[in-house]
C-alpha cells in the first residue's frame, strides 16, 4: 500500500523530488520510514497532516491516504 | 453616519452588500498592529490603511538596506539607512491622512510587548524570527488578543488566524509547540525568497484582518493556509488545539516578562546536561531540588535521594515548589528532562542553574548497580 505524500519547505528540499514509501500501515511507520530514507528529517521540526487535518497521535492509514509534512517558517 | 467625503473615499466598498456602511464604521474604529514593517508588513499595511482602519501601530526597529526593496514595495531608494517604521508611517499617512498611524521605532521584547498589545483589537504577525513569533503568540493567548499570521520561506507562504477568544482555541504552539533552533529553519537572509511571494501572503493578512473586524466571511480560524507560488498549490490544513499547548505558554504577565524567548530559539547548550556522577556532585553541594518529571505512575520507583514528583505538562504550575538555586530534572531515559529543563531556563532564566540528568534514571541506576559491584 503506497499513500500520497505531499513535503513543504525544507523537507521538499532535502527530498528533492516526489517521495513514495510503500507497505505503511500507520503515521508512525510512515515518518520512521521516511527518517531512514531522508536521515536529515530527523534534524527538522514538522507538522504530520493526514488528510488535511492536522493529527495529534498515531494515526492509521488507508491507500487514499495523503499525508503532508510542514515544517514551520520564520520569514517576513 | 460616515461623511460625505469618507463615503466617497471608501465607496466601491461599501456599495458591497456583505460589507456596507456598517463595515466600514468597524475598520474606522478598529485598531490594529502591525509587526514589522517588512515583506509582509509593507502590503499589509498599505491595503490596512487605504481600507481605513482607524489606528494603525507599525512596530520595527530596522532600517530600510538596498536588498529589502525587492519585496518592501513601501520604500525607495530614498529611504535606505532610515527607519522603516517612521518612514513607512509618513508614506502611509499621505495615502490616508484620515486615519491615525503610530511608528514604534523599537524592537520587541518581552518588557515592551504587553503594554503595546493591550491598546490593539488585532496584532498582525510579519516578523522575520522564531523568537519574536513565539513571543507574540503567547502574549497574544495571554490578552486574548486575535493573531493573525503569516510566514514565508523560499517560495512558499503559510497564513492562519488565531482568534485566541477562549481556551479551546487553536494558537501557532498547537501546530509547533517549541521553536526550532537556531539555524534549523533558514531565514530569508539565508535561503532567499521570491519577491512578489511576501506581497502575496501579506495581502492575504490584511483580508483577513479585515474580514475578521468586519465579521464577515470564514476567516481561516482553526486552519492554515499554504501557498506555493512555483506551482499556484493551494493547500489547507484543519488545526485543533491541544491539551498540552497551555504548559508551555506563560501563565501570566510575571512569568511572560520573566520568559527569555532570545534562549528558547538558542542553540541547545550541551552544559545543561549532567551525567550521574556530575549529578551525584551537584546534590551532595545542597541547595538542590531534584524534579522528577515523569508521570507519577512511571516506574522505577526513586527512594535513593530526596525529590519532588512533577510531570512534565504541569510543571511550569507549580514553579512555587522550587526554591533552591539549582533545579535538576530527571525522566526516564534524560529526554523529558531535557525539554523540562529547556521550560524551567525559560521561566527562572538566570536566576537559577538548571540541569538534566543525561540518560536518566534508567542510567543513574545502572552506573550506581556498577560502582556496588
Amino acid at each position: 500500500m503506497s499513500v500520497k505524500i505531499i513535503l513543504f519547505g525544507k523537507l521538499a528540499d532535502i527530498a528533492g523530488g516526489s517521495v513514495s514509501v510503500d507497505n505503511v500501515a500507520d503515521t508512525d511507520s510512515l515518518i520512521n520510514a521516511l527518517h531512514k530514507i531522508y536521515p536529515e528529517f530527523t534534524n527538522t521540526k514538522y507538522v504530520i497532516a493526514v488528510d488535511k487535518q492536522v493529527i495529534k497521535e498515531n494515526t492509521v492509514l488507508n491507500k487514499k491516504s495523503t499525508v503532508a509534512l510542514l515544517p514551520p517558517f520564520s520569514g517576513g | 453616519m460616515i461623511d460625505q467625503k469618507l463615503y466617497e473615499r471608501y465607496h466601491r466598498q461599501i456599495i458591497l452588500p456583505e460589507f456596507g456602511e456598517e463595515g466600514q464604521q468597524k475598520l474606522l474604529k478598529a485598531k490594529v498592529l502591525v509587526i514589522g514593517a517588512g515583506g509582509l508588513g509593507c502590503p499589509a499595511l498599505q491595503y490596512l490603511t487605504a481600507a481605513g482602519i482607524g489606528k494603525i501601530g507599525i512596530v520595527d526597529d530596522d532600517t530600510v538596506a538596498l536588498n529589502n526593496l525587492h519585496r518592501q514595495v513601501l520604500y525607495s531608494v530614498n529611504d535606505i539607512g532610515l527607519s522603516k517604521a517612521e518612514r513607512a508611517t509618513h508614506i502611509l499617512q499621505q495615502l490616508n491622512p484620515g486615519i491615525s498611524i503610530i511608528s514604534y521605532n523599537e524592537r520587541l521584547d518581552n518588557q515592551n510587548t504587553l503594554m503595546l498589545f493591550e491598546e490593539y483589537d488585532i496584532i498582525i504577525d510579519g516578523t522575520d524570527n522564531f523568537s519574536t513569533r513565539y513571543m507574540i503568540n503567547d502574549a497574544c493567548v495571554l490578552l486574548n488578543k486575535p493573531l493573525v499570521y503569516g510566514a514565508i520561506s523560499q517560495f512558499e507562504g503559510q497564513v492562519s488566524v488565531f482568534r485566541n477568544g477562549n481556551k479551546d482555541d487553536v494558537n501557532y504552539r498547537d501546530i509547533f509547540p517549541d521553536p526550532p533552533k537556531e539555524g534549523e529553519i533558514l531565514n530569508c537572509a539565508e535561503a532567499g525568497v521570491l519577491g512578489v511571494l511576501p506581497g502575496i501572503i501579506g495581502t492575504m493578512m490584511a483580508n483577513e484582518t479585515i474580514k475578521l473586524i468586519a465579521g464577515i466571511g470564514e476567516p481561516l480560524i482553526d486552519q492554515l493556509f499554504t501557498y506555493n507560488a512555483l506551482n499556484n498549490q493551494v493547500y489547507q490544513l484543519s488545526l485543533s488545539s491541544r491539551k498540552e499547548t497551555r504548559s508551555l505558554i506563560p501563565k501570566n504577565e510575571k512569568e511572560f516578562l520573566k520568559t527569555d524567548y532570545e534562549w528558547l530559539c538558542a542553540a541547545p547548550k550541551q552544559e545543561a546536561e549532567i551525567d550521574p556522577d556530575t549529578f551525584n556532585n551537584v546534590v551532595a553541594g545542597g541547595d538542590v531540588d531534584v524534579i522528577d518529571v515523569r508521570e507519577l505512575h512511571e516506574m522505577p520507583a526513586v527512594n535513593e535521594f530526596d525529590h519532588i514528583r512533577i510531570p512534565l505538562a504541569q510543571l511550569a504550575d507549580n514553579i512555587s515548589l522550587m526554591r533552591s538555586d539549582t533545579l535538576i530534572a530527571f525522566c526516564q531515559s534524560g529526554k523529558r528532562s531535557l525539554q523540562a529543563a529547556k521550560i524551567l531556563s525559560g521561566i527562572f532564566g538566570d536566576t537559577k542553574k538548571i540541569y538534566s540528568l543525561r540518560g536518566g534514571i534508567v542510567q543513574w541506576k545502572q552506573d550506581r548497580a556498577k560502582q556496588a559491584s
